[in-house]
């Protein structure tokens, strides 16, 4: 892993609220081109290192360097610009909701490529069939969609200024299985197709399985173990025996391995 | 580094369409233009060269797809790298069946309005309906619950009391303290000229007897309260917690609306007692300060001048404005639909229903009072 060039690089990461502290000492890098799943117990502080690495959340100490630069010493316009690198998936979507779908995905492309409204909507409709939302949804608000169309048009929003990083905060939760799987190859498709780098944060073993790369596991305030999955799966921590070991685990597991021979 | 762009070769045959540079957002305009202007030129057999092509975006890449199109596409590919190749062939699944809906045709601005006008009236009848509807609910569960005293719930009756009513009370004091000075002073100012200063007492008493306290409190009110019922019982709706209610087999109305009403019926006409005790005390202050009629003066003045029929009429209005307040403030949250704007909309909404109603009803309610010479 030592050769590859990291795109995020968290250092000494130690996040505090008052006197419950979420991470101590946590170290994570991003290499560039794979998806990294960061699988972690519920408050165990995934979305809480996503906020601090996306710049939304300062860490009470650590550094993290994004394409070699520590976001937290740039200027304000320096770091806007590392910011529009980066694409990112709230986990319910946080849509506009003032504007409709197609309105959310032109936004970014206006303010910041600087098209014109027409064009700007025009590729918003192609960001949005990329991310396989019917045509029927484009000119509706958020409040009206499904929570999979929420989905699909954050991703499409989130994909607007064909960033570098993609950072999913839970993308296939509240999926049926059908549109979760198919979630998951339109993620692999975007990443090989634009060479993105996928920081992704996940409880679906199904995901784990199929798409990722490297598997990043938070336990005991910092990252357990990093690695490839058959490495991790390995590890001898109780939490990830349970984990990848268990029920739902082994099932995804055989799933996985089916899925394997038949192509 | 070249610009990108695209060139229709015509020397070779068939014709060749050179694609070259990077075909990234940061192009987007300048390539549109180019490749709007080539579909209108190329011929059906014109061969399209993709080898000098450099980065590739999903906003080159549908720029391409549409000036190619797919047969060309899949043609001339293959020089490119794995990653291009799969990024155009999916904008291009996707583009395909995916063309941007027409948007309807401007309408006449006149018709526009008429329609609007239309609207708005048939939204206030339906929602003057619905407020009856409602009203006539909340009758029907407090006087089923009447008979019932064992279902009676006092907890969240203290509770919201405690919020509309003694949470209130400094604000409310404070701001009819201040206005029954205003009353004296612009009395003093006035009955100056005609030498009779000593009726600013009579001014104060009667306008804050009969109207400025519970008018001013209900005012109040129906910004502070209404508005806060519903948004609690709005993000309650938001969150499906109405939907849970009822699926528990409780009444929501039971549950959420008769505490607040009761609550209301009984901490604004307390309020309104603060009100008038307040504005007179705001009035005797300045009589005291600026007409040299001291408190002693202003309080027999008072007593000898002012029939307790005026209390009587104030405190009456103070019931009616409570169970209305509180009747638009729940429904309003129970109109609320799914998003946090939503509670927003409605929250506004009921403050304006609220005030809109309470002074009409003021209003009626001099008229009638004269009428009757009370």
């Amino acid at each position: 892993m030592s050769g590859q060039e990291s795109v995020i690089e968290a250092r000494g990461i130690c996040n505090r609220f008052g006197r419950q502290s979420v991470h101590e000492n946590l170290d994570l890098d991003l290499y560039r081109g794979e998806i990294l799943a960061v699988v972690g117990g519920s408050g165990s502080g995934k979305s809480v290192l996503l906020r601090s690495i996306i710049g939304l959340r300062r860490p009470n100490e650590g550094q993290i360097k994004v394409f070699g630069q520590d976001l937290a010493s740039l200027r304000e316009e320096q770091r806007s610009r590392v910011e529009r690198r980066f694409g990112v998936l709230f986990q319910k979507g946080a849509l506009f909701s003032s504007l409709t779908v197609t309105e959310n995905v032109a936004l970014p492309l206006i303010e910041h490529a600087g098209l014109s409204r027409a064009d700007a909507e025009h590729l918003a409709g192609v960001k949005l069939a990329l991310a396989g939302l019917p045509i029927s949804a484009a000119d509706k608000y958020p409040a009206s969609l499904s929570g999979g169309m929420i989905k699909r048009a954050a991703l499409a929003r989130a994909l607007a200024l064909d960033p570098d990083i993609l950072f999913l905060d839970e993308p296939t939760a509240g999926l049926d299985p059908i549109g979760a799987a198919a979630f998951d190859q339109l993620i692999l498709t975007l990443r090989d197709a634009l060479g993105l780098s996928v920081f992704l944060i996940t409880h679906d073993l199904d995901t784990l399985y199929t798409i990722t790369d490297r598997i990043a596991v938070l336990s005991q305030k910092r990252v357990l173990v990093a690695g490839p999955l058959a490495e991790v799966a390995q590890a001898s921590d109780t939490w990830i025996q349970d984990y990848f070991h268990g029920p739902r685990g082994r099932a995804a597991e055989h799933a996985a391995v089916r899925a394997g021979q038949e192509r | 580094m070249t610009l990108p762009s695209a060139t229709l070769d015509t020397s070779s045959q068939p014709a060749c369409l050179r694609i070259t540079g990077d075909w990234t957002l940061a192009h987007y305009a300048s390539l549109k233009r180019d490749s709007e202007r080539l579909r209108a030129q190329y011929a059906a057999d014109t061969v399209a060269d993709l080898s000098q092509l450099g980065r590739l975006d999903t906003a080159g890449a549908s720029l391409l797809a549409e000036l190619l199109g797919a047969e060309r596409l899949s043609l001339c590919t293959d020089e490119l790298p794995e990653a291009s190749r799969a990024l155009l062939r999916n904008v291009y699944c996707s583009v395909q069946d995916y063309c941007i809906p027409v948007k309807e045709p401007e309408r006449n601005v006149l018709l526009l309005l008429l329609e609007r006008i239309g609207c708005a009236v048939g939204a206030l009848w339906q929602d003057s309906l619905q407020l009856l509807g409602f009203v006539g609910v909340i009758l029907e569960t407090l006087l089923r619950r009447a008979l019932q005293p064992h279902r009676w719930r006092w907890t969240p009756v203290v509770a919201h009391i405690e919020q509309t009513g003694l949470d209130a009370a400094p604000i409310v004091a404070l701001l009819t303290f201040l206005v029954g000075a205003v009353v004296a002073f612009l009395g003093a100012t006035v009955l100056a000229d005609f030498g009779a200063t000593v009726f600013t007492v009579d001014l104060v008493a009667f306008s804050f007897l009969r109207e400025f306290a519970v008018l001013l409190t209900a005012i109040l009110m129906a910004g502070r309260t209404a508005s806060a019922f519903t948004a609690q019982i709005g993000s309650m709706k938001a969150n499906e917690e109405i939907d849970a209610i009822r699926t528990l087999g409780l009444n929501p109305m039971e549950l959420l609306v008769v505490p607040r009403v009761l609550a209301l019926l009984i901490s604004l006409p307390l309020l309104t007692f603060v009100a008038m005790i307040c504005g007179i005390v705001g009035g005797a202050v300045v009589c005291a300060l600026s007409l040299d009629i001291s408190p002693a003066m202003f309080l027999s003045l008072l007593q000898s001048d002012i029939g307790v029929q005026h209390f009587l009429v104030g405190l009456a209005k103070a019931p009616f404005f409570a169970f209305l307040i509180a009747a638009i403030g729940c429904l309003e949250g129970f109109k609320v639909s799914g998003s946090a704007e939503s509670v927003g909309a409605h929250t506004t909404s009921a403050v304006v229903q609220s005030i809109f109603v309470v002074i009409v009803l003021d209003a009626v309610a001099a008229l009638f009072f004269m009428e009757m010479s009370w």
